[in-house]
């Protein structure tokens, strides 16, 4: 029985005079018949799994195709020499987005969030949140529940994956997700949680699943690094009291109907767009002998 | 579609349909057979056959079938422990045809030599559905507790096992009744709300008229 609408969650909360977290979490208790603490410990379990890929991350390894690997150690070997812009928060938080998406690439064991592609959004904000503003866990597994209801909403209303809807549907909901996560953490309530979904979701729009060879590495890798800054971006706005102008609801329903109209050379059939460059094409030729 | 199946699973990437979904469908595989797997034909088709190596769909299915999960870490490395426990492999490409992009045929001998061919998809996401078991519809996602039995299509069987779940307090969520033709073989899917009690396999397989009774617990991820 999810939400099919950010409408829907609010109405509920405002009802029940509970956050936002709350009533996702009630939701789950109510479909897979779980008390508060089984639900809860699922949940920990996800985000501490997400912790250990983290840790575990190896910059020696290499993905299939060669191609992939040893980014996250390099950008942040440059955040902690000060050669970067982007500050210490927006340093780490690319650093731990290319690390997770190279980890997957090279077949270590991440938390899909939605899925294996844009697995890093996700870790990349909230980990480094933790580590660097000193929240509690509880707080951070609420973070999760948030995230997993802006999930839910988007996946029933319009897509998550790559195949029926584009990028914009895996790193993009994921960027939603991890926006209306950063949102909660920094003191949003649940409009702007919506709000800063919304503003994720417009920026990603019409993004294309283009994968070269088909695999999941180029350009997946790197994008988790942009999902993650516009997380960032987004969860700011919203904190600052910036609205989306179009609805939320109506924000994913645009993003269903441009990912409809996606040809399907650009849904992960891995014929279109940089997949179908000249370099892309010989990296897919090399992949298949 | 629940929260859970949003955020997670916990999985050996990289890709959730190509690599856990086909871990997934080699576990599920390696239950119905119900013994270790000695032999297995693997016939790829469509995107599994396209992208599957580079999604490490090969290691994953053999992963499957030696009995690993979607989060274990040694499916990268599974045809050497196939090696080990002496599962010998194959992979070939093939039109199946009207099936899913992501679906793979398996062709598999056990160590008691029992005999068994799949048809398989990966649906997205994970998420995995059994087609086929020896030409039978099948229709398993695995996604419930399900119980799979074999038994001879006579009237009362069917209320038979109904009225022994509901005994023991087991919810039916769907159920499905095939059989090859009157007075035949017969086979019933039931996906549960609850894991079953050994006992309550016991009971079934002990039944009349029941000849085999499969149980594949649901599997997370």
């Amino acid at each position: 029985m999810s939400f099919r609408s950010f409408e829907e969650i609010l109405s509920k909360c405002k009802e029940q005079d509970k956050p936002f977290w709350r009533v996702i979490l009630e939701d789950d208790m109510e479909e897979r018949l779980v008390s508060e603490e089984e639900s809860f410990e699922k949940m920990k379990h996800l985000y501490m799994s997400m912790k250990g890929a983290d840790i575990a991350y190896d910059e020696g390894l290499k993905s299939t195709s060669g191609l992939v690997g040893g980014d996250g150690a390099r950008i942040s070997r440059a955040v902690s020499e000060g050669k970067t812009l982007g500050g210490p928060f927006i340093g780490e938080v690319m650093s731990k987005a290319l690390k997770m998406g190279e980890s997957n690439a090279c077949m270590k064991k991440i938390v899909a969030a939605p899925t294996g592609g844009a697995c890093g959004v996700i870790p990349a904000v909230l980990l480094t949140y933790e580590e660097q503003f000193g929240a509690f866990l509880q707080q951070m597994i609420e973070a999760m529940y948030v995230a997993a209801g802006v999930g839910q909403v988007i996946a029933v209303r319009a897509f998550i994956s790559g195949a029926a809807g584009g990028c914009q549907a895996e790193i993009g909901s994921a960027s939603a997700m991890a926006a209306g996560a950063l949102t909660y953490l920094n003191g949003g309530d649940g409009e702007s949680i919506a709000h800063s979904a919304a503003m994720s979701l417009k920026n990603l729009m019409g993004l294309v699943c283009d994968t070269v060879g088909g695999l999941v590495e180029i350009p997946c890798v790197k994008r988790n690094v942009g999902g993650a800054v516009i997380a960032i971006a987004s969860a700011d706005m919203a904190v600052a009291g910036i609205r989306s102008q179009i609805p939320p609801d109506e924000v994913i329903d645009a993003m269903r109907e441009v990912g409809e109209s996606l040809p399907r050379t650009l849904r992960e059939t891995g014929e279109g767009g940089l997949a179908a460059t000249p370099t892309g094409r010989e990296i897919m030729n090399r992949l298949m002998k | 579609m629940n929260v859970f199946d949003i955020m997670g699973p916990v999985m050996v990437g990289p890709s959730s349909s190509h690599t856990a979904g086909a871990v997934k469908i080699g576990y599920t595989a390696r239950k119905l057979m119900r013994e270790e797997i000695k032999e297995a034909k693997i016939f790829l088709h469509g995107s599994f056959l396209l992208t599957g190596k580079g999604h490490g769909t090969d290691k994953a299915l053999i992963a499957g079938l030696l009995g690993m999960m979607p989060d274990d870490e040694r499916i990268p490395d599974s045809f050497s422990y196939a090696k080990e426990r002496g599962l010998e492999y194959d992979f070939a490409g093939i039109e199946l045809r009207s099936a899913h992009p992501n679906s793979v045929l398996m062709q598999l001998v056990g160590e008691k030599g029992n005999k068994m061919e799949i048809i398989a998809s990966s649906i997205g996401g994970s998420s995995i559905v059994i087609n086929q078991i020896d030409g039978v519809e099948a229709d398993i996602t695995a996604a419930y507790p399900t119980l799979v039995i074999k038994n001879v299509d006579k009237p009362g069987h069917v209320s038979m096992v109904t009225s022994l779940l509901s005994k023991h307090s087991i919810n039916i969520a769907t159920m499905k009744i095939q059989r090859d033709k009157r007075g035949g073989n017969a086979v019933m899917i039931i996906e549960c709300d609850q894991e079953l009690p050994g006992e309550v396999l016991e009971l079934l397989g002990n039944a009349e008229g029941v000849k085999k009774v499969t149980y594949i617990n649901a599997v997370e991820a």
